[in-house]
Formats: structure tokens, sequence, C-alpha cells
């Protein structure tokens, strides 16, 4: 069975000047084991997608489509049943750890607090629990007593994860985990991410602006631009050979090492992704592209296969 | 040299060495990227070229003559080498308008002239045009691209002859890095500024500079033309960053373990060596000299022999 399934999913978040669409129409899924990742800037809704799987957006935000868990659609669940999705199905790692762990409790505590909740369980069962969990991901067992300003930033996300596994889920949501961290870091968390999809049979959503971070931890990758997919296929294919102009300028954006059409050359994009309430006719990406003609001012392409496995949404994309 | 250190030391309270020995040119019209993990002191560095912390040990100079920390002598200094720092948001106060952003720097020098005409100059200059739409703009009103432009018209509006740019783009999303960087780019090829980029980032050293210098726990331990580091890489600490840069096209990366080290707790012998893949006996005990500034290509490492310096 699909793990996790997004079928024809829109966000419009409430604003005095109407509804403001932060994700429109997307179809993503994803198996047990694998990965998915999803590419794009801030504000192209790759976050408010990632929260309809918890449902955590706000009240004032309006969901349509389905998100199946497990083939349960969660938009309808009631809080029984979501109460159950979230953690034991399906945890979130968010960004910026420094600000989602609690700054006066004990790391140990945190990591046992969605346990307890979750589970009938003894004292000493969860810290058992908990020793386990800080060495599945690299912690020795005795720093279940430091609080979180005494590790540094990578341990920190170490915690996160942790956390986000304590009660055993199927499906693991990680939002820009390595944002923060040196590349050094980048790597070890990136790695042990990696080794505990492969290890745990976990399917995991990966979330990032780094085409290269993707490209390296995915099977398949999804870019997102204002709200929308616009280009998915298999990961290496994406990074190796992009068919949309903004995926190719965000492969671009990180050169490769050596290339030397990259020296002194960095590439990038005239003006800013668009603002969700302010979106331009046709195709949202047409101000920016440099390739645009005028039927993309006018109408907006669909999202088409290209190449067997390939889709893009660009009237210049040859299928 | 218009910027030079030479045995440039800062200590911190509880003796956090966090520059420890440095040598470092800077020749007029260059780009040179300061690359190396947080913690590894390439901030503090910068700082420290800035006249913004006092070194306990070694100097500063500029054109050839040594700092003065007076507060005189500082003051004009300034105004000769500006710093663009990171994070556009935190760096720009949210009650002032684009234009007091921009004008602080000539109120602070009192410079005289016709401060719109060199306000819109520098705005220009940083690609904001027409620069007077920007002049009443709040920063929350701007995107973060318009905001580090800003930012750099505030430090180019003294017609600064050095930038010190401390991660000027890893706040901004990835489409509009490639505009900023070019910007500084130009900035060198058309008004002849010399930049230092302090960055974790090897593609941005890549992409725009001319020389890298890799440093380690408060020390350059690799130094040279930037195609010649980057591809050929001599210190084991500069090839482990260098493979762990997202590339499918890489061999095997060198994870190396563990957080980056305290510049509390400088190890003995090479600094690296507790994290080395390729450490030997000798690495524990004997220390390594300062590297000197070469326009070759240098590292500081006992398997590097001196014979391979160029």
């Amino acid at each position: 069975m699909t793990l996790l399934q997004f079928d024809d999913v829109s966000v419009n978040y409430a604003s005095s000047e109407g509804a403001v669409p932060a994700v429109r129409g997307v179809c993503l899924s994803l198996d047990a084991g694998q990965t998915l990742g999803i590419a794009g800037e801030s504000g192209c809704g790759k976050t408010t997608l990632a929260s309809t799987v918890l449902r955590l957006l706000p009240p004032s935000a309006e969901v349509r489509g389905a998100v199946l868990v497990n083939g349960a659609d969660v938009l309808t669940m009631n809080w029984g049943e979501l109460r159950a999705v979230r953690w034991s199905q399906a945890a979130i790692v968010f960004q910026g750890a420094l600000h989602a762990l609690n700054p006066v409790q004990r790391i140990g505590d945190q990591i046992a607090e969605p346990i307890r909740l979750h589970e009938q369980v003894s004292r000493k069962q969860v810290d058992a629990r908990v020793a386990e969990l800080l060495n599945q991901v690299g912690l020795p067992a005795t720093r279940a007593k430091a609080y979180p300003h005494q590790l540094a930033g990578g341990q920190r996300q170490r915690v996160m994860i942790a956390m986000a596994l304590a009660c055993k889920p199927d499906l693991i949501i990680a939002d820009e985990p390595t944002t923060a961290l040196d590349v050094m870091v980048q790597a070890q968390v990136l790695d042990l991410l990696s080794g505990l999809v492969k290890d745990l049979g976990m399917g995991m959503m990966l979330i990032s602006h780094d085409l290269g971070v993707l490209g390296t931890t995915c099977d398949r990758i999804a870019v997102m631009y204002a709200g929308q997919i616009i280009e998915s296929g298999p990961a290496l294919e994406i990074f190796d050979n992009p068919k949309h102009p903004y995926t190719r300028a965000l492969a671009a954006a990180f050169p490769r090492i050596g290339d030397p059409s990259a020296r002194y050359a960095p590439a990038g994009l005239p003006g800013d992704p668009p603002f969700p309430d302010d979106l331009p006719s046709g195709c949202a990406f047409h101000p920016r592209c440099p390739i645009a003609v005028a039927a993309c001012i006018e109408s907006a392409p669909a999202l088409i296969e290209v190449a067997p496995g390939r889709m893009a949404a660009c009237f210049r994309v040859e299928p | 040299m218009i910027l030079a250190a030479r045995g440039l030391s800062v200590t911190f309270n509880g003796g956090v060495r966090a520059v420890d020995g440095v040598d470092l040119d800077l020749p007029a019209g260059e780009i040179l990227a300061l690359v190396g993990e947080s913690g590894c002191g390439k901030t503090t560095l910068a700082r420290t070229l800035l006249g913004l912390e006092k070194p306990s040990s070694g100097s500063v100079s500029f054109d050839g003559q040594p700092l003065s920390y007076s507060s005189k002598a500082l003051k004009h200094f300034r105004s000769q080498v500006q710093m663009v720092q990171q994070d556009p948001l935190g760096a720009l106060n949210p009650r002032h308008t684009v234009y007091d952003a921009v004008a602080e720097g000539l109120r602070v020098q009192k410079v005289r002239g016709d401060e719109a005409a060199l306000v819109a100059d520098a705005l220009a200059r940083a690609g904001l045009r027409p620069p007077e739409r920007f002049f009443l703009r709040y920063p929350q009103e701007l995107s973060g691209g318009q905001r580090q432009r800003v930012v750099i018209a505030g430090a180019l509006v003294l017609n600064p002859r050095v930038l010190i740019a401390d991660e000027p783009v890893s706040s901004l999303d990835a489409s509009v890095r490639g505009e900023i960087l070019s910007l500084l780019l130009s900035l060198r090829n058309e008004l002849g500024l010399t930049v230092l980029v302090v960055t974790h980032d090897l593609g941005l050293a890549w992409n725009i500079s001319d020389r890298v210098s890799v440093m380690y726990l408060g020390r350059i331990v690799e130094t040279g033309p930037t195609a010649e580091v980057l591809t050929n890489p001599q210190h084991p600490y500069t090839k482990a960053l260098l493979s762990v840069v997202p590339d499918i096209s890489r061999t095997q990366p060198t994870v190396l373990a563990g957080e980056p080290p305290d510049s509390a707790r400088i190890p003995k012998g090479c600094r690296f060596h507790p994290r080395c893949p390729v450490v030997m006996d000798e690495c524990q005990t004997t220390s390594l000299p300062i590297l000197q500034p070469t326009i070759g290509h240098v590292a500081a490492c006992l398997r590097h022999s001196p014979s391979d310096q160029r």
C-alpha cells in the first residue's frame, strides 16, 4: 500500500483580502522504504504541504483534496484517529532545532514525552527506550541528562530525530533538517537519516531548498514553485538533467566545484519568488523565466509526462 | 597589500583562542574567500581585520600602515573598510527606512555633500533601481534579496576600498543567491573593490573568489588560488570539506566524526590530528608553523612536503 499520498491537495489561507493560495493542486505519493524530496524556495508552499499530513495548519487554512497516510485520509479523521497518526504513524523533524526544543527540560524527558503520551509503559521501560533512541541517532545514552544548550547544533538535530523516531513511525517528514548546520554536520545528519530509512524501512519526505542535498539523498524529487509541482522524477535524473527552466536555475545556483563554466559566473534568476497573494498570470514562473513565450503569460501549463517517469509543467519542454 | 595580518591572535575570556596565529595578505582588487566550519574563527578574524576586535598579539595593517586603535583612527579606517553582515533582516533596523539605513554611514562619518544623491547612487550601484522608489520603504516590505542589496548599499555609500562580507548569501533563496554574488563580482570588476568573503559555502568560493584560505581552529591550514585549492586540495581537512559538498558525481564522502572542535581546547601537535583520516604518529607531537602568505598554493600538513610548495 502507498504510505503517503497527496491527492489534488490545495491549501488556502484566509486573509483580509480573500483566500491566499499556498498550495495548488498537488498530487504526490511515497512508498515505504523510499525517500521523496521536495525542493523549492521560501514561500513556495513546501512546509504548508508537509503540515497537511499531520493537520498542523492553523484553523484559518482551508485544505482541499485528500492526504492519505496508510490509505486513510487524515483530513477527514476525527480527533482520536488523528492523534493515533501523529507520532505513531507519521512524525515531523522541524528545522531550527534550537527553537523547537524546550530549553529548560532535559533532552531525555523531551524524547520520552511522546512515548508516555502514546504508550502505556513503565518508567524503566521509557528510560531504556530513550537510551536506545539516543544510540540510534549516534548519541551516548548519558546525554539524556543534558539540556539543549549543552549540545552542539548537530547533536540537537539528532535529538529532534530521536524524538520523531520515539513511537516508531512509518513515515518521517524532515523539513529542512540541515539548513542551519555546517557542511560536515549536514553530511552526518543526512547519513543518519538515510541509514534510518534503510534500516527501519520507513518512508521519508525530505524538504530542502538545496537540490544537491536532495539529489544525493532521495529516490524521487518534486520541485515546487508558487504552490505547484512544476517538475518531478527520479532524483538523479532531475539533478543531472533538469527539464524545467526553474529547476535548471535551482541546480545551477549551487555550482559543481570543478565546473569551469561556473567560475566567475554565479547563476541566478532575476526578481524574487512571487507572493502567494499576488501570483502572476499564466505560468507563475513566467516573469523570471529566461525562455518564456507569449503563451506562458496567458495560460498555465499542465504537469505532463515529458520522458518516462519524468513530469514537467512547461510549454517549452518537449515531451 | 591593502589589508594584511601578521601573527594575529585573538583570545577571549577563559582562554578561548578564536584566532590563533594567522598571517594573511589581501591584495587590492582581489576576492578572497575565507572558508571553514562554524567556530573555526573565521568571523572573529574578519571582525579583527575590521578593527572591531583588538588582537591579543600580532597586528593588522591597512595600506602598509599598522592599524591604530584610537577612536579617531578607527573611524577613518572604517570609512575605507566596510562590513556586509549576514542575515539582512537582523542587520537592518525595522523602524528605519531604506534611506536612513543607507545614509547612516554618511551621518556617522559627517560626510558633506548632497546626502540624497549619495544614497541614490549607492542604492543604484547595489542594483536597486530606480533608487528613489526605495527611499521610504521599510525592510519588512522588501524581499530577502532586496534587503541584502540595501545592506550592501549601506556599505558602498562611503566609497570604501574593501568590503568584508560575512556569509552574504546564506540566508537568501537559491534563485536569488546568484544575483547577489554577481553584484559582488561586478563591484570588484567595475569599481576595483577588494572583497573578503567569509563563508562555509565552497560553491560560493568557486563562483566568485580568486583565492581561498581554509581555516581550522583559529589557523589558516591551506591557502592558494581557488581553482587549485578546490580541485587539487592538499590538506586532509580541505579534502574532507570538499568531499561532503552534495554532488552525485563525487566518490565516497569523507564524513568527519564529531562537531567542529572547541577553540578553548586546541589539541597539541597538528590541531587537526584528532579528526584526521590520515593521521601519523608525529602529527600528535609536531606543531606546524604558521602558513606564510604566498601567491602559490600551500598547506599546513606534515604529509604535504614543502617540495610540493610553489
